[in-house]
């Protein structure tokens, strides 16, 4: 049964990644007075790309064709870990929140690599510029996240989520910190503005689209699947680990349903005010980014010591 | 019965050593056997048929062939006694050789903490063993000859081995220095070149000066206690103060051996010059052998550790990490790029090192336990991925004759084998999830964060924050490594050399590969082979072990408790392989679309898509070097040649870029200084003049009749 649960939830969230993508454009558009596309447009480019034939470089070795499968791999392995709508499922034990950032740091890998496979000027510079902004954002996500796992004791996420529930809602110094600092640290590691612009397809700036342009076909729609779902991720990681509540904690079918509900509602909001953000901030330069990231950390920091210092004094 | 297996190790070793001397000496042989079984007509004729056995042509490959056949046997025969020892109930069996100075036998201990090691040593020397007979081939036997580097080979090997037999200071540093010297020629194998000089005589500088202080650190514990044996060196009760001073002269001299920052410059200058399996085993075997050192010295001969010194080896061991990776991602050479990344994976055992010492001294012997066994099982994953990694430069080197990143490129499509066993080096050295680097700095944030445990405010922030650093440095691994394979394997070729490599027809060099990278793999996903071997070792060293029956299984491995954190690589395994499976499925149901269209990349509307618009190695490090530009000194220089009316039009642009290490000019070059000034100041007493120098001896023998009247 619990293992029924936690592949159900894992779908569901492989399923509506694109739509809170959709949602996500459509507030954009609506933000920037502009006609929005109906929210089920992710899905229709998805089916659009898988039922093309790829088209591949001459020279392009396996690795660059095995890459959309491990990367979009990766992430269906991520979104089984995080809880979505339940805590307390199976899947969650294989597999903690430093395992997580292993997984992103997988797919980036490989993805970096089918960058550089095949030999263009565009790919190196994304393939560079990404190893950049992650390796600096790491540390900064790590860092709110011992924050948490060390107020928890636990780097089980499930568990962790449970701990926040179970201590009902108190105001954390550290917990603030953490917050903002994994808000700084996603937006940086979706790729979302003002580090990148997932949209644009200039030189100057693009980092995630300079890594797959040379995808084409269903390799493009894992890829932009595998995008989506990162997003969500970051998404429900945020909304579920500040904000836990609402998430089922016994596996009944109201339960699951209003824990469904719950998320859904977080997510829409979250989305609201990225696009708020993202269409009040202008995108920044390449080497503004890294004290962007700094700042991130230093607000990791911040939350950590002051856990130490205010939550945990002896 | 571990002993034999140990011995046996040690003298399969030597007897490899000895008969690479008898590799050009087959004439000498032949008349040696005639001359032995001239009486004994059987044995004459045996030895006649020996005789055809012994032809001129086979004789040089089949006594290599045996030469590497024994050091593997030694190889086996080390990997069997530790992991006997590891398994057995014997724990600990002591002995004693009647060798040395007559008042002083040699002392020999072979416990868990040396099987471990020997465990180590044998995978790395059964791999090399393998790998050895093919790479040795290219030599020229003139300009190289073999028995210089066979003898010194198994000589180096059985040094490491005796080092963990060692039971006494003496024969310790006897075996010691047998390492050191041994693999002090190993570096001077290919002498013509001074730069090769430079880096062996240096190498020989600071491995003495270690040992120096390895012998200090020992004086140390000796005076306070009667006998040079280990077990009188535990009794010995030393201040505090003492103790400390034990420790920092230990910690200097197995330091240097291990290439912390910053006494690490030695490393990326010997290490490249070596033959590429010498490299292997130095980089991946010899500095773990100096990491056994100082845990012997500190967990087992000082006993008492102080928590102070556990943020020393913490601050030490982050600076080694972040410093040993942010140099190698600078490095075109691969194989430097190589061995400072090894001084990035020493840095995170010490630092690892430095938790468990934190943990014991404030009476978490369980957390201590976490410690060790996350810094042991990661010096067993850098042994076997750096290996891996070496092995594969060493074939990169025999098939595209070049070491430099920036002439590769494209190797993927002609060196697929090794490439793919390349990638697994690659992805486990940049601990990725599912290959075993990954497990060990896994364990190694989960003994950071246990620092709730602890009282002391400042360790509690100091801890999470050098956590953050091991983090950082997992990131710019992963970005050095994916640099290094994108440069070499991917793209275009960017040499003639490169475009014309084939892959190596030597099985065994490839054999040894695979072995490397299928454990890589194996204990990524079957860690708690490795982790119950190393519960033995944390039980007998620090009294205290891992709760083993429920914390560990086989399939979930909870290092501290279930509740705390898990990970169950096989899980992850076998859900990556059904989620990959089901899409690549699924996206290839419609036959329509099932095929792919080859077709030329986009050129940007250009035309010519050729290698040099790829990007470089020092293109893809630009973002790294702007950001961290203070820890390099950088020399960077662009020439334009600029010709037409005026002087407008760019002909050519020359670019130049030297990156350089900040430890030799501000720590090596005002020490060098100073000795070359005292060298003047000394210089002036000494004029030449006979009279003056008679003068001297007159005082002095004046001073010495006064001083003895005294």
């Amino acid at each position: 049964m619990n293992w029924f649960v936690a592949v159900i939830q894992t779908t569901l969230f492989v399923a509506l990644a694109p739509l809170l993508s959709g949602w996500l454009k459509w507030c954009k558009c609506q933000l920037q007075n502009r006609k929005a596309p109906s929210l089920l447009q992710p899905y229709r480019d998805l089916l659009k790309l898988i039922r093309k034939q790829p088209v591949v470089a001459e020279h392009a070795s396996w690795l660059f064709i095995y890459t959309p499968y491990i990367v979009f791999s990766a992430m269906v392995l991520a979104a089984s870990v995080v809880p979505l709508i339940a805590v307390d499922l199976p899947t969650s034990a294989s597999a903690d929140v430093i395992v997580l950032v292993g997984f992103f740091a997988f797919a980036r890998f490989f993805l970096a690599l089918a960058a550089l496979d095949i030999g263009t000027a565009f790919g190196g510079m994304g393939a560079s510029r990404e190893m950049t902004i992650s390796s600096l954002a790491e540390p900064a996500m790590l860092m709110a996240v011992f924050t948490l796992t060390m107020t928890a004791s636990t780097t089980n996420l499930s568990l962790a989520i449970e701990h926040v529930l179970y201590e009902g809602l108190v105001l954390r110094p550290s917990f603030v910190f953490a917050m903002f600092a994994l808000m700084l640290v996603a937006i940086a590691e979706t790729g979302r503005i003002p580090v990148d612009n997932p949209t644009t397809h200039l030189e100057l700036t693009m980092i995630h689209e300079a890594m797959i342009l040379e995808y084409s076909g269903r390799h493009l729609a894992l890829i932009e699947w595998a995008s989506q779902l990162k997003l969500a991720l970051y998404g429900v990681l945020i909304a579920n680990i500040f904000a836990p509540w609402g998430i089922a904690r016994e596996l009944t079918l109201p339960a699951l349903g209003y824990g469904l509900l719950a998320i859904a509602g977080k997510l829409a909001v979250l989305a609201v005010c990225l696009a708020i953000s993202e269409t009040l901030v202008a995108k920044m330069r390449l080497f503004r980014v890294q004290e962007y990231l700094s700042f991130a950390y230093l607000l990791g920091l911040l939350g950590m010591l002051s856990h130490i210092i205010l939550e945990a004094a002896r | 019965m571990v002993l034999i297996l140990a011995y046996a190790a040690v003298l399969l070793s030597f007897a490899s050593g000895l008969l690479a001397l008898l590799v050009n000496r087959r004439a000498g042989l032949l008349r040696l056997g005639h001359a032995a079984f001239r009486r004994w007509p059987a044995g004459r004729r045996c030895w006649t048929s020996a005789d055809a056995w012994l032809e001129e042509s086979r004789y040089a490959a089949l006594l290599k062939t045996t030469v590497f056949r024994l050091l593997g046997a030694a190889g086996v025969a080390a990997i069997l006694a530790g992991l006997w020892v590891l398994l057995g109930q014997t724990s600990v069996v002591t002995d004693r050789i009647g060798l040395g100075l007559p008042w002083l036998p040699w002392h020999v201990r072979f416990d868990g903490l040396s099987g471990f090691f020997y465990l180590i040593i044998g995978i790395a020397v059964g791999a090399v063993s393998l790998y050895g007979p093919g790479y040795v081939a290219a030599y020229q036997e003139e300009k190289h000859p073999f028995a210089v580097l066979g003898l010194f080979t198994g000589l180096f090997v059985a040094g490491m081995l005796l080092v963990l037999l060692a039971d006494d200071a003496f024969f310790f540093m006897i075996a010691w220095e047998l390492m050191s010297v041994a693999s002090y020629f190993l570096v001077a194998f290919q002498h013509e070149h001074p730069a090769n000089r430079r880096a062996a005589f240096l190498y020989l500088l600071m491995a003495e000066v270690g040992a120096l202080a390895i012998i200090l650190g020992f004086g140390v514990l000796a005076a306070f206690t009667d006998g040079f044996t280990f077990d009188a060196l535990r009794q010995a009760q030393l201040s505090s103060n003492w103790a400390t001073l034990a420790f920092v002269l230990a910690l200097l001299g197995f330091g240097m051996k291990a290439g912390i920052v910053p006494i690490h410059v030695w490393l990326p200058e010997a290490h490249p010059v070596a033959p590429s399996h010498i490299s292997a085993l130095m980089s991946g075997v010899m500095l773990k052998v100096a990491v056994y050192g100082l845990i012997r010295f500190c967990f087992d001969l000082l006993g008492d550790v102080h928590w102070q010194w556990g943020v020393v080896l913490l601050v030490l061991g982050t600076f080694s990490a972040l410093g040993g990776i942010l140099y190698a991602m600078m490095q075109p050479n691969l194989k430097r790029l190589l061995a400072y990344s090894s001084v990035e994976n020493i840095g995170i055992i010490f630092m690892v090192l430095g938790l468990a010492v934190i943990f014991m001294a404030n009476g978490f012997p369980q957390l201590a336990a976490l410690g060790l066994l996350a810094a042991l099982f990661h010096a067993f994953n850098h042994a076997l991925f750096k290996n891996l990694l070496f092995l594969g430069a060493g074939i990169l080197q025999h098939q595209v004759h070049d070491l430099n990143i920036d002439t590769m490129g494209g190797l993927i499509q002609r060196l697929p084998k090794t490439s793919f066993l390349f990638l697994i080096g690659c992805m486990s050295i940049s601990s990725l999830p599912l290959f075993n680097g990954f497990v060990s700095e896994w364990l190694a944030f989960q003994t950071a964060l246990q620092v709730d445990a602890l009282d002391n405010g400042v360790l509690r922030s100091l801890i999470p924050v050098s956590a953050a650093a091991l983090a950082l440095t997992a990131a710019l691994a992963a970005a050095c490594f994916v640099k290094v394979f994108g440069m070499i394997f991917l793209g275009l070729p960017r040499s003639r050399n490169a475009e014309k490599a084939q892959e190596v027809d030597d099985r065994g060099m490839l054999l040894a590969l695979k072995l490397l990278a299928g454990l890589c793999f194996f204990f990524g996903i079957f860690p708690a082979f490795i982790i119950d071997l190393l519960n033995q070792v944390a039980r007998q060293l620090l009294g205290q072990a891992l709760p083993n029956d429920t914390a560990l299984s086989w399939l979930r491995l909870a290092p501290v408790s279930h509740q705390q954190a898990s990970y169950a690589p096989l899980l992850v395994l076998i859900s990556v392989l059904l989620a990959a499976g089901a899409a690549f499925r699924y996206l290839r149901l419609n036959p329509e679309t099932k095929t792919m269209r080859r077709a030329p990349a986009w050129d940007c509307g250009f035309g010519g898509l050729n290698a040099r618009m790829q990007y470089s190695c020092s293109a893809f490090t630009m973002p790294f070097r702007r950001i961290f530009a203070k820890v390099w000194l950088i020399d960077e220089q662009i020439d334009k040649d600029l010709h037409g009316a005026g002087d407008i039009e760019v002909a050519a642009i020359h670019y130049r870029l030297q990156v350089q290490d900040h430890s030799w000019p501000r720590l090596y070059l005002p020490i060098a200084h100073a000795i070359n000034q005292l060298a003047r100041l000394v210089g002036r007493i000494q004029t030449g003049n006979i009279r003056v120098y008679l003068g001297y001896s007159f005082a002095t023998l004046i001073l010495m009749l006064w001083v003895v009247s005294l």
